[in-house]
């Protein structure tokens, strides 16, 4: 059920509000009706965040940072210094041979084309393995060019935020399943791949390699109205892109675990989290069970692993644990 | 005070919490309308053909070749002689898509093997083609016959672009493997006869003689229907403008 939900919850529902006693899994109900009656609870949540932050982790930010600039900075260096490593841009590339599309990408241009394009299927079938590995929009925060640019304007806008020059004007998340319907439905109806013209994460991929367009103007006014209006408002409400990979993630092993016993639902992960909506199991008296994987729309970017002060979440790969 | 129960019309309260959440909607509404409308800004340059490129050597009828093109550029990075560039904003739906600027640098067939098609992962650059030969880009024609120097029985001295022209080409006696700036290779010719010097076709252009008058040479460059408009004979035209362009997507069929 938990599973279906996450699904309709990452095209757009509202996350379901705190269950009741009767949902709890036994151990989970113990550990919330132990938290009932803790005494000073006040006082020691804040010390222990002041702990964390005395030496504040931020590992897995800066692992994925590393990632992208590397995933990218390869494309870059690979045409700029001809060593044919990595052929292409984001769209759709070549990997020491071996053809690679970007699954958004793909699906576009054969909505557009209707015909199935062997080399295309081949490069998809390819990159959906990988993303499915990997964690699905994993791609979204360990690879995609435009969200470490998102990244910076978050930063710009928290900051303005901070000060009360700006406020953070939010969306309904059902917005990006509409775009995706919408953009599909274009790319049919008019045989041309319109989403294509717009997608920040080709312009910024192809600006990156080729050099630097007036298509970066359009990428530039999309973080403009992300530092001053909404926070995230392409990654959170729009970018079809993230929806696919969404699906992808779906079913996939590599997760983040959220597990009940020692969170103190104080909410810092939910502040920094780019789909707050994955996390609403941290709340208090929202976890059914003990341990929790969080759903499709989680990006896996670690941020809230980083600044969990009780390391209630961490990077999870299923089936991993009985092996070992 | 009288009141009559019929004139209390009950009216719904809305909580801020209601009205929070329809002005979301609608801002989303907003932002939905205004992205798609942007998207959709992309049909002008594309339907009203405010701008014709010449396509790589393959590339199938432009409106499938917009759809195929899956904007990657991989294309871009296999060219020898750098032809291909990809489209910008301007170009509406065709951003990403790569095109040739013949006059600033031609396709010259200089890779043997046409790499662009090679590389190409959708066949947006039809895999149907694998000889230079069978590549249809356009027609050339001779624009402005008055100003063709052949035509005027005028030799060229010099690099044909000049010195700061940045255009490269494969000169077959020079290096077989690697094309060179035509600006380090100058020409000293009695008549011009670039055009046909230069085509990487055989037998496409060809220079007829106008007149066996002694001591008087001229003629007038003649395409032939095996040019497959790769646009070389306007990059090695020295004339400003160039006296010989190609007519994009031009075929035989259709002259």
């Amino acid at each position: 059920m938990s599973f279906v939900s996450s699904i309709f919850e990452m095209l757009g529902r509202e996350p379901a509000n705190k269950p009741d006693d009767s949902a709890y899994s036994e151990d989970a109900l113990a550990i919330h009706e132990s938290k009932r009656d803790i005494k000073g609870k006040k006082e020691r949540t804040a010390a222990i965040r002041a702990e964390r932050d005395l030496a504040r982790s931020h590992k897995w930010r800066n692992w994925r940072w590393a990632s992208i600039v590397m995933v990218n900075g390869l494309f870059v260096l690979s045409f700029a210094l001809d060593v044919q490593l990595i052929e292409g841009s984001m769209s759709a590339s070549r990997v020491v041979g071996f053809h690679f599309a970007d699954l958004n990408a793909a699906l576009q241009v054969t909505l557009a084309f209707k015909e199935i394009l062997i080399n295309l299927v081949i490069g998809t079938v390819t990159v959906l393995i990988l993303w499915w590995l990997l964690g699905g929009r994993t791609f979204c925060s360990w690879a995609c060019p435009y969200h470490l640019l998102a990244e910076f304007g978050e930063f710009l806008h928290l900051r303005l935020a901070a000060g009360k020059l700006v406020r953070d004007m939010p969306m309904h998340r059902g917005l990006r399943t509409v775009l995706y319907i919408v953009f599909a439905l274009l790319a049919l109806g008019t045989g041309y791949t319109v989403f294509e013209a717009i997608s920040p994460v080709g312009i910024v991929s192809r600006a990156l390699i080729y050099g630097p367009g007036f298509a970066l103007i359009w990428v530039a006014g999309l973080l403009l109205f992300e530092i001053f209006v909404t926070r995230r408002a392409w990654c959170r409400y729009m970018c079809p892109i993230g929806l696919t990979y969404g699906f992808v993630g779906i079913t996939s092993p590599v997760h983040v675990k959220y597990e009940l016993e020692n969170c103190l639902h104080e909410g810092d992960c939910r502040k920094v989290c780019l789909v707050p909506h994955a996390l609403e199991v941290t709340k208090k008296g929202y976890a059914k069970k003990v341990e929790v994987a969080l759903g499709p729309d989680c990006t896996r970017c670690g941020l809230c692993v980083d600044i969990c002060p009780t390391k209630s979440l961490t990077f999870d790969v299923k089936g991993l644990n009985k092996l070992l | 005070m009288s009141s009559d129960p019929a004139l209390d019309i009950p009216r719904r309260k809305v909580t801020v919490r209601q009205l929070r959440e329809r002005r979301r909607v609608l801002r989303s509404i907003g932002a939905g309308i205004g992205l798609v409308g942007a998207s959709l800004l992309g049909f002008f340059p594309v339907v009203k053909q405010w701008m014709s490129r010449l396509r790589p050597p393959g590339a199938i009828e432009e409106a499938k070749f917009l759809a195929a093109c899956i904007k990657c550029g991989q294309c871009v990075q296999v060219c020898p002689v750098e032809a291909i560039k990809l489209g910008d904003l301007d170009e509406g739906f065709s951003v990403g898509v790569p095109y040739i600027d013949a006059r600033e640098q031609a396709c010259d067939f200089s890779c043997d093997a046409v790499q662009c098609v090679l590389a190409c992962p959708t066949g947006a650059l039809s895999h149907n083609t694998d000889k230079k030969e069978q590549v249809r880009m356009g027609i050339a024609r001779l624009s402005r016959p008055n100003a063709c120097l052949a035509r005027l029985g005028k030799g060229f001295k010099g690099p044909a672009r000049g010195e700061s022209h940045d255009g490269l080409h494969r000169y077959m006696e020079v290096d077989r493997w690697t094309p060179i700036r035509i600006a380090d290779h100058p020409y000293d010719l009695e008549m011009c006869d670039l055009c046909m010097r230069e085509c990487p076709i055989e037998g496409a252009i060809t220079i007829e003689r106008d007149t066996f008058e002694l001591g008087k040479k001229s003629g007038t460059p003649i395409v032939f229907d095996k040019c497959v408009g790769c646009g070389m004979c306007e990059m090695i035209c020295p004339v400003i403008p160039p006296a010989i362009v190609v007519d994009i997507r031009k075929t035989w069929e259709n002259v």
